[in-house]
């Protein structure tokens, strides 16, 4: 199955088990989505619980923030994540504050869905990863998964987690195929997945970081250098200790992370690891990053800025030294 | 369409439509045949504005004691659309309202000692210090929250009336704004969406000329800054006389009753005025005076109680209002002043739906 209809699944499982999980959003319905990873939940579920909206992105936000405090579990897609900087106040001073502002009175279960990141040639509007700055924001949960069975599973927990959660689907990934388990799926928040083990050094990797850290750790691997590779699978919660136990284990800390260097998540887990295990280090911490820069549209261009299999690849021989 | 036409009370651009207000459903007081409140009704709303009186001028005093920390923003003057609406909602439909949100809270029988106690951030007020002034929320009444980000909350109103909608309650929500939030982009993205939607929620601009410090007319397109704007929703004009608490009621009866019957969203704007300042201990003096004097002549306390006293209402009912008002307040007053502060390590409570606000493993 892939990532793109792994969405739709997830989604699908969830409005069949529960009534009160509602989707809207822009092109979601009849068009399937942009990125077509919707299609077939309008037939499924009817026009009233899978809603089409205008362009009008605080309007989605709020209107899945209202109906969230009144009853629903609303999914609510943001067709690209850039778009988030046009509704930002709904997701970061309403959303994100209003339990803790009402002294717990609220409850605000809902899933914000976003096509995250670059590698689609889109341009610096439609293709920045922005998932540091959800982390950023007190009171928001914030997932992205690399695999279509974790898009499943971790679309089912935050549908039933009652916190709001963003969820970065990150578009590159959509095409790809992974085996999906038959029935339910529902997995964890905050739990991060080993996806490769090895002695030399621990590469912790976010969504489409993780193939493409997968893919140097197997060349790194016919150079003879076994490295660990942790999928974060989430931010918040963010699975400290899985990545404890592995630097602990192996000295090293790579971070691959596809956001723009200032304040991106690797710089956060250094710093836990830096603070609470630096005694354990044998060599620098390393962070694999975009530079701090716009993604550019050029195929060479935005493949020159976003961490590649050989950067990633210095990234581990630098720790290593 | 033309702009809204005057006549007394609540004005619209279809007349006919004042005198059938009656189509709210359930445990209002059913107003009497020409679709003005009944002396109950009447009373009641009087009572509410003279509590939001004494409640908000007490507020002012604190504040400059230095018991009311931070800001507040003072709904004196304001009264009679908060007090109208209260009366007219039903215990089941949401308020959302904004930072100047006191009238609105005490409105939806929220006891004054919590909120009181809220301004003062001890650890009795109604979120227990979290919020403050500005965030003034009551669940248990349907007081969904007081906004401070200008325009936010008329996009949450919408999802409370669509949830309503979905599930078939019957509820409808009432957003509370001020003039500024018209020219700001929410304010067009949630009319459009109610509309479109057709959901039971109520828009009540409260216009009271000033955004902070500047005259709302300066930067606005049109004269009424809501009424004026209704038209490009399909929506009917209406403007009322934000002073005139028999008018609110009215005009509140009648856009819930077309909410509550499936007849969709409705935009009121209020023409009102804050006798005070934009917040703080700000004495508003960038206003002509010629301005404020007006507006003072035209208090909705004192102009409903004379025409209670002209409907027949004797003085000693009126009188014992006023001073029980001025006694709750006293009371509320002590209770908040004898409330602790909150306990410090509350700080990192209720981040999260777990209680806390850890955010890693």
């Amino acid at each position: 199955m892939t990532y793109r209809d792994a969405v739709a699944r997830g989604i699908a499982q969830e409005m069949e088990r529960d009534p009160s999980v509602v989707f809207l959003g822009e092109d979601i319905g009849a068009a399937g989505g942009v990125f077509k990873a919707t299609v077939g939940l309008l037939d499924l579920f009817g026009k009233d619980r899978v809603v089409d909206t205008p362009i009008s992105e605080q309007a989605i936000l709020g209107a899945a923030m209202g109906a969230a405090m009144t009853g629903l579990r609303p999914i609510a897609e943001v067709m690209f994540s850039d778009f988030f900087a046009v509704c930002w106040d709904i997701v970061a001073n309403e959303i994100a504050k209003t339990r803790y502002m009402t002294n717990g009175q609220v409850a605000l279960p809902l899933v914000i869905r976003s096509a995250n990141g670059g590698g689609s040639r889109f341009g610096a509007q439609h293709s920045q990863s922005v998932e540091n700055w959800a982390m950023a924001v007190p009171g928001l949960k914030v997932v992205a998964p690399s695999t279509p069975a974790d898009v499943v599973g971790l679309l089912a927990a935050a549908v039933r987690d009652p916190d709001p959660v963003v969820f970065f689907e990150q578009k590159s990934l959509y095409p790809t195929k992974g085996e999906v388990p038959d029935g339910e799926i529902v997995d964890e928040l905050g739990t991060a997945a080993v996806r490769r083990e090895g002695e030399a050094a621990t590469v912790v990797a976010l969504a489409a970081m993780v193939p493409r850290a997968l893919r140097a750790a197997e060349e790194l691997s016919a150079e003879g250098v076994e490295v660990t590779v942790i999928d974060l699978r989430s931010l918040v919660p963010l699975d400290m200790t899985t990545v404890s136990a592995s630097v602990k284990a192996t000295g090293h800390l790579v971070t691959v992370e596809e956001n723009p260097r200032l304040c991106g998540w690797g710089a956060e887990v250094a710093s836990i690891v830096a603070d609470e295990l630096l005694f354990d280090l044998d060599g620098p911490i390393v962070r694999v990053t975009t530079p701090h820069v716009p993604l550019p549209a050029s195929d060479a261009l935005e493949d020159a800025a976003m961490p590649t299999v050989e950067r990633i690849k210095e990234g581990v021989r630098r720790s290593l030294g | 369409m033309t702009g809204p036409t005057t006549e007394r009370g609540a004005t619209t651009t279809d007349a006919g439509a004042q005198a059938q207000g009656s189509a709210a459903q359930g445990g209002s007081p059913p107003p009497a045949p020409d679709g003005a409140a009944s002396l109950t009704t009447r009373l009641a709303v009087y009572r509410m504005m003279v509590e939001m009186r004494e409640f908000e001028s007490r507020a002012y005093d604190l504040f400059l004691q230095g018991l009311v920390k931070g800001t507040s923003h003072l709904g004196l003057g304001q009264e009679a659309v908060a007090a109208g609406f209260g009366a007219a909602m039903q215990p089941t439909d949401y308020t959302f309202a904004t930072y100047r949100g006191h009238n609105h809270t005490l409105a939806r029988g929220v006891p004054m000692a919590p909120v009181m106690a809220e301004l003062m951030g001890r650890a009795g007020g109604l979120m227990a210090g979290k919020g403050g002034s500005m965030h003034l929320t009551s669940v248990a009444h349907r007081m969904m929250g007081s906004y401070a980000i200008v325009g936010a909350h008329l996009t949450i109103a919408n999802g409370a009336a669509w949830s309503a909608k979905l599930r078939g309650s019957g509820e409808v929500a009432v957003c509370f704004f001020g003039d500024g939030t018209t020219n700001i982009g929410a304010f067009h993205e949630a009319l459009n969406f109610a509309v479109v939607w057709r959901l039971p929620v109520v828009f009540v601009c409260e216009n009271n000329r000033w955004m902070e410090y500047t005259p709302i007319g300066s930067v606005t397109a049109v004269t009424h800054p809501a009424a004026d704007r209704a038209a490009a929703y399909g929506l009917e004009a209406i403007l009322v006389d934000g002073n005139d608490a028999d008018a609110t009621y009215a005009v509140a009866l009648r856009t819930l009753g077309r909410a509550r019957t499936g007849g969709g969203p409705s935009l009121v704007e209020a023409e009102t005025y804050r006798h005070g300042g934009h917040s703080r201990a700000d004495p508003g003096k960038y206003r002509p005076d010629a301005e404020v004097q007006a507006w003072l002549a035209r208090d909705p306390l004192p102009r409903l109680r004379a025409r209670l006293v002209e409907a027949g209402v004797a003085e000693g009912p009126l009188a014992e209002i006023e001073r029980a008002a001025s006694e709750a307040v006293d009371a509320a007053t002590r209770d908040a002043i004898a409330s602790p502060a909150p306990d410090p390590a509350s700080v990192e409570r209720d981040v999260f739906a777990d209680g806390g606000s850890s955010w890693r493993r």
